[in-house]
């Protein structure tokens, strides 16, 4: 139960909402439960979104379901923190371990369009050796895809996302943002004038919302509510660039559908079964794919065991739900002698990637980190629950949120089998096994938050920023179904097909075998890019399991 | 802890601007909600309430507010329509339990301290007994309960994610409010548009 009274489901009686309007709909193609459809996608975010947009337009019959809302942000989304907690995944995980995980806001989503509805749009590349760390740095382990493939997909993602970003990023090989930088924000430049006392670069970032017109989505005003839904449609999240192409394409989105178990006959998938609308029913697929993210896209193979498949799909590994990665996100926050007024502009205007491009560290990895804009609950929740400040002194701690810039790292945490996703003996309300999460960070990932602690504090100070505070917490999900070249250690092969079932794949970014040191959503949409058009080309050659119509 | 707590925003109201560009028709629906349909105690009991109420005004005094944000009907709410955040530690029991299991080691605490409940106690004698919480200084069995994060997590997390999402919160600290469709022109430092609050002023610059 999460406490929130869901709308109706809205993609019904062939007409989908038009998410650039407060109450019109759009056409949409629908199919029949009977009627095997050659992909059900369950996930339409940065995995499942992409996937469902670009099968759906090389001819596939494509359904895809989420468990959340099909929002039309400009009538739906509130500037208020309380009321938007509804695009969060709020039903319970069983989080434990040494270092246990917050979920909800700071890592999952529940809508059509997934995480990036409440995403923070930052769009940075992996560094290219990251996808063969073992290889090339020696640590983790080598994804099994080639950087130039993934660089292409990049290019792609980031065009059908029109992000902006500045002329000259200085690290990597040289990439064309299609839209020109935001202006960097008062809180941006305090990273910017601490990069320069330090001496190393900083940089714009490339943001995921648009700095010019662009379609039917106006510029960025700036109102510094991305974390809590953009409500002018200025972000470009998965629920405004590709949900519209995978219906102009004729694929169909099922919200508010609960995808509970994945059903099975003579080693192939032959369905899912979803609750939607009080009833629980069967779609026919000639293809399933998992596009659920790290910790639902376990969650949903693990429920699926049957008498073939004892300990869930595509599990005989015994690898699904495990090498489970989060990024640390602690940060350094120092008072200003300035206003800074960081709640105005996206979050996260300046970057800096110094220490994911030099290798004479005391850990392996990297981090970035970002100047920061939190709204005010956002920021007081984290003042009490790493500090436990309370009374006259929160009062005054809180006081300063004018004047407060900080610093924020994306750490790369190392790939480890225990941090992992199991099923916990207690039910959700539709009967479904909650998710059980452990999570234990291991002497690397702590090497990492130290240096990155005391660096981003020595930054800060250099700023003109004073009373530091450190606080720790952690983002995004990274693995927990990853991707790789052999059977043994993976769950699927680099296309994202299940080694152990032909016509089940998974596309989000559970595959991932390492995190990097950058916030993962580009990664996992150009993930997803790829394997639309593996899937496409090994259709072509009778491969993949494939319709007519 | 400092003295008395003055705002560095005298004046400042992010209502006023309500009729303008900075406020659409679903926030002003949502902040309509808020403020005119404050929820009745549902699930708390009759016993229970005073201990919330102190709990409350003990974590964010509201002494210089001269119309105070209902927490502890908000807390209500939420655990009367089981609102959940996505987390449940594993040593933690559902935010029900926990909660009046939490409420009562409270007034066990502060037994232990020769008082008759946590609600009677000074307030700055409430202040004490929540830092020796916090640092784990208990005098009772909390029957499992870890007091911490049930202090953090739960309490501390909870009331002031309703405090500074409530438009009185937001005035205080001088965020700008709601915003949208209207968002922000002035980026750089020490600039505001003219619909943000005016230069703050701070007692003593730390």
């Amino acid at each position: 139960m999460n406490g929130w009274a869901d709308p109706a489901p809205r993609a019904v009686d062939g007409r989908a909402p038009d998410v650039f309007s407060t109450a019109g709909t759009v056409p949409m193609r629908q199919f029949s439960d009977r009627d095997a459809v050659d992909f059900a996608i369950v996930g339409t975010g940065c995995g499942g979104g992409v996937l469902a947009a670009k099968l759906a337009e090389a001819g596939f019959s494509v359904v895809a379901f989420d468990a959340g809302p099909f929002w039309r942000p400009l009538a739906d989304f509130a500037s208020d923190e309380r009321e938007q907690d509804k695009l969060y995944w709020l039903d319970p995980r069983i989080s434990a371990g040494d270092d246990p995980v917050e979920f909800g806001q700071n890592n999952s989503g529940r809508a059509v369009g997934g995480s990036t509805v409440h995403f923070q749009m930052v769009a940075l590349r992996f560094r290219p050796e990251w996808f063969a760390s073992r290889s090339r740095l020696g640590y983790g382990v080598d994804w099994p895809v080639d950087w130039r493939t993934m660089w292409r997909y990049y290019d792609e993602v980031e065009r059908a996302c029109a992000i902006s970003g500045p002329v000259n990023y200085p690290w990597g090989p040289k990439r064309h943002y299609p839209y020109r930088a935001h202006e960097v924000n008062a809180a941006g430049q305090v990273l910017a004038r601490g990069a320069e006392a330090l001496g190393v670069p900083w940089a714009p970032t490339p943001l995921a919302t648009v700095s010019a017109p662009r379609g039917k989505s106006p510029p960025c005003v700036y109102r510094g509510m991305c974390k809590i839904g953009c409500s002018t449609n200025a972000k470009q999240s998965v629920l405004i660039t590709f949900i519209p192409r995978a219906l102009d394409a004729g694929a169909e989105i099922r919200d508010l559908a609960m995808v509970g178990r994945i059903e099975t006959e003579d080693g192939r998938a032959t369905g899912v079964e979803y609750h939607r609308d009080g009833q629980w029913r069967f779609q026919r697929a000639r293809n399933v794919v998992c596009a659920g993210y790290s910790i639902e896209t376990p969650r949903l193979l693990l429920n699926s065991a049957s008498g073939a498949h004892p300990h869930g799909l595509a599990n005989s590994s015994g690898n699904v739900g495990r090498y489970l990665m989060v990024h640390l996100n602690d940060a350094v926050w120092g008072v200003m002698e300035d206003e800074i007024r960081w709640y105005k502009v996206p979050p996260s205007m300046a970057c800096c990637e110094h220490w994911n491009y030099i290798d004479d560290k005391d850990f392996d990895g990297g981090y970035s980190f970002m100047s920061q804009g939190p709204l005010p609950t956002d920021f007081a929740r984290m003042l009490v629950t790493n500090e436990g400040v309370f009374g006259d002194e929160l009062h005054r701690q809180m006081a300063l949120y004018n004047r407060m810039a900080g610093l924020k790292m994306v750490g790369e945490t190392m790939p480890q089998a225990d941090n992992r996703v199991t099923l916990a003996d207690e039910h959700d309300d539709l009967g479904l096994p909650r998710a059980h999460v452990t999570y234990s960070c291991c002497d690397n990932d702590r090497r990492m938050r130290r240096h990155a602690r005391d660096f981003m504090a020595r930054m800060l100070a250099a700023a003109g920023g004073s009373e530091l505070l450190e606080t720790g917490s952690t983002a995004h999900l990274m693995g927990g179904c990853r991707m790789g070249n052999d059977p043994e250690t993976s769950v699927t092969d680099s296309d994202g097909r299940t080694w152990d079932i032909p016509n089940l794949w998974v596309c989000d970014g559970s595959l991932m075998p390492t995190a990097g040191g950058v916030n993962p959503s580009m990664t996992i949409m150009a993930n997803a890019a790829r394997i639309a058009d593996r899937i496409t080309a090994l259709a072509g050659r009778g491969e993949a399991e494939r319709a007519h119509g | 802890m400092t003295g008395r707590f003055h705002p560095p925003y005298p004046g400042w109201n992010v209502l006023d601007k309500w009729d303008s560009p900075s406020f659409n028709d679903v926030t002003r629906a949502v902040l309509r909600k808020r403020l005119e349909e404050v929820p009745k105690r549902r699930f708390f009991t009759r016993k229970e309430w005073p201990t919330l109420q102190a709990l409350c005004d003990t974590v964010l005094p509201q002494n210089h507010n001269a119309d105070p944000v209902p927490l502890a009907n908000w807390i209500d709410a939420a655990l009367h329509e089981e609102r959940g955040s996505g987390t449940r530690h594993a040593d933690m029991p559902a935010p029900p339990r926990a909660w009046r299991q939490g409420l009562a080691a409270l007034d066990a605490e502060a037994r232990a301290r020769g008082a008759a409940d946590f609600a009677s106690l000074m307030p700055d004698a409430r202040g004490a007994l929540l830092h020796d919480v916090d640092a784990g200084r208990l005098r009772t069995d909390w029957q499992r309960l870890p007091a911490r994060r049930f202090f953090r997590n739960l309490v501390l997390a909870e009331i002031v994610a309703i405090y500074y999402s409530h438009p009185t919160g937001q005035s205080e600290i001088g965020f700008g409010g709601p915003a949208s469709p209207r968002g922000y022109v002035r980026l750089q430092p020490n600039r505001a548009d003219a619909w943000e609050a005016p230069p703050g002023q701070w007692e003593e610059t730390p």
